[in-house]
């Protein structure tokens, strides 16, 4: 029975969702450019303000450093966590529940209000002289306590991360760079650590988009990056919806370009597997 | 008569309470090749990893080329060594795995001069020099480029012995070195072995081949539930066992 044809099945429901879908859609855009209160050209006009730009840039250095203090800390959190030593993995295994179950929120409101606590700081030699001495306020600026609040959260996520990744390598890995004579420093850095990469480096990726968005966050305690930046100026011009698309327009465009990278470094981790 | 390379004298282990070596002594003379055998669980892969310290082990003592390995002796008594002296004693023992144990993230070549550079400090010219004739001694200098997931394990164990004698070991110690491979690959990786057998390795083999034993082996063990149960010539072991256990482990392998 050559040249009979099969009929595929028909989805009908499908066409009728997706014209409600388009015309839902048809309804937002024309609403979004046809009402005046968006008040597009202000959006235009600010997009590239100078203001707006160093918050941006804030924005982007509060990324990267708090994302480097996550690392580094959340890699020795791991390695404590994985110690045979009961006190030191006790100690991380607290340092991680502490920190991931307060909400960020509260502890960059916490430690901005640091020296309401300690209200000066003092390094002293060991029954000597003083070394240094400063008050507190001196030392938590907003930046210091937007360092502290989100770099200490994200290195217990890290912690997590960077835990798993390392004992996601073979045991037989480690016992055999150790048969070569290599020392514990070499087999971490050299063996242990690159191939643990593979499975830490994904999810990382999306904690630095993550991170992104949550350096808004440290708009509470007056730190002008991208968000308060943008507060501050519509507190001065009452352009309060134009602002918000402004930073919610280079928060899109951060984003995007962020998970265009991912994308990559997720194809490039999964070769030679 | 010369030294032994590895005298084991005493060893016991347990494992949380379990026995797995019962008091062995062994000597292994220079140049000289051992295959141990016996069923699984008889503790000959932990008698190996004893050796190299990998595994602690409870009593005893091992020498290896006159050095007593992992702890240092005072007063009658053993302290364990720290990891920089017990790393050092490593470097002169080859060892190579069951499962092969390549550096995935490494290619063959990258694979066999990491040591050389980490740990001997060799320039890396030198240990790529090296590093491609031991590669051309197990018949794998064309694909010195490649990953090990690009290797067969045939292939793979080759380059696992080529990384193990980059350190130029005194002893070389082979776990099962050909258990984890399909049937056809297993003769390429035996012929590297007789060939360093041959140029006058001193070679300790945990294996179930035992044409390879009675072939290249100088001496054969008979292991089982942690200890020695029969040594001797590998021909007279195999062809005229004279323990019971060995007969019994003997008719169901062969």
């Amino acid at each position: 029975m050559t040249g009979e044809q099969v009929v595929p099945l028909k989805h009908h429901w499908t066409w009728v969702a997706s014209a409600a879908a388009v015309c839902v859609a048809g309804i937002v855009l024309y609403s979004v450019s046809t009402n005046q209160a968006f008040q597009w050209p202000v959006v235009a006009r600010y997009m590239l303000d100078s203001e707006i730009l160093a918050g941006l840039a804030r924005t982007l250095e509060l990324t990267v450093a708090a994302m480097a203090i996550g690392l580094v800390l959340g890699t020795v959190l791991a390695l404590m966590r994985l110690s045979s030593n009961l006190l030191l993995s006790t100690l991380s295994w607290l340092y991680i529940w502490f920190f991931r179950s307060v909400p960020v929120l509260v502890q960059l409101i916490f430690w901005y209000n640091f020296g309401a606590l300690y209200p000066a700081i003092t390094l002293r030699a060991p029954f000597g002289s003083v070394l240094y001495h400063a008050s507190m306020n001196a030392v938590i600026t907003p930046l210091t306590a937007a360092l502290a609040g989100l770099g200490l959260a994200q290195a217990a996520y890290t912690a997590e991360v960077i835990r798993a990744g390392i004992q996601s390598v073979p045991l037989g890995q480690t016992r055999a760079a150790k048969a070569l004579g290599m020392l514990p420093g070499t087999i971490f850095f050299r063996i242990v650590f690159p191939q643990a990469m593979r499975v830490i480096i994904p999810p990382v990726g999306n904690e630095v988009i993550s991170m992104v968005k949550n350096t808004s966050l440290v708009s509470v305690i007056a730190l002008a990056e991208l968000l308060y930046t943008a507060q501050l100026i519509y507190a001065r011009t009452y352009q309060t919806i134009p602002l918000l698309i402004v930073a919610s327009l280079w928060y899109l465009i951060v984003v995007s370009f962020l998970s265009v990278g991912q994308h990559f470094l997720e194809r490039h981790y999964r070769q030679r597997t | 008569m010369t030294a032994p390379m590895v005298r084991i004298s005493g060893l016991t282990k347990s494992y949380g309470g379990r026995p797995v070596l019962r008091g062995i002594d062994l000597d292994v003379a220079a140049g000289s090749v051992m295959c141990i055998i016996g069923p699984s669980g008889s503790g000959k892969s932990t008698l190996l990893s004893c050796i190299n310290h990998l595994e602690r082990f409870d009593s005893g003592r091992i020498w290896v080329g006159g050095e007593l390995v992992g702890y240092r002796e005072a007063h009658g008594r053993l302290y364990e060594l720290p990891e920089r002296p017990v790393a050092r004693t490593r470097q002169r023992i080859g060892m190579v795995f069951q499962q092969f144990n390549l550096f995935p993230h490494m290619t063959a070549l990258q694979n066999i001069i990491e040591a050389p550079i980490r740990v001997k400090r060799i320039s890396p010219a030198q240990a790529r020099q090296a590093a491609m004739q031991l590669l051309d001694r197990v018949g794998l200098a064309a694909k010195h480029a490649m990953y090990p997931m690009q290797l067969s394990g045939g292939e793979q164990q080759r380059v696992a012995i080529a990384r193990a004698l980059a350190m130029e070991p005194q002893l070389m110690l082979f776990d099962e070195p050909t258990s984890a491979l399909d049937p056809e690959l297993v003769g390429d990786v035996l012929d590297v072995m007789l060939g360093l057998a041959r140029s006058g390795m001193t070679m300790i083999v945990v294996t179930h081949e035992l044409a390879f034993a009675r072939e290249v082996g100088d001496e054969l063990v008979f292991m089982d539930d942690g200890l020695i149960v029969e040594r001797g010539n590998p021909r007279s072991v195999l062809s005229e066992p004279r323990e019971q256990r060995t007969r019994d482990f003997l008719s169901r392998v062969l």
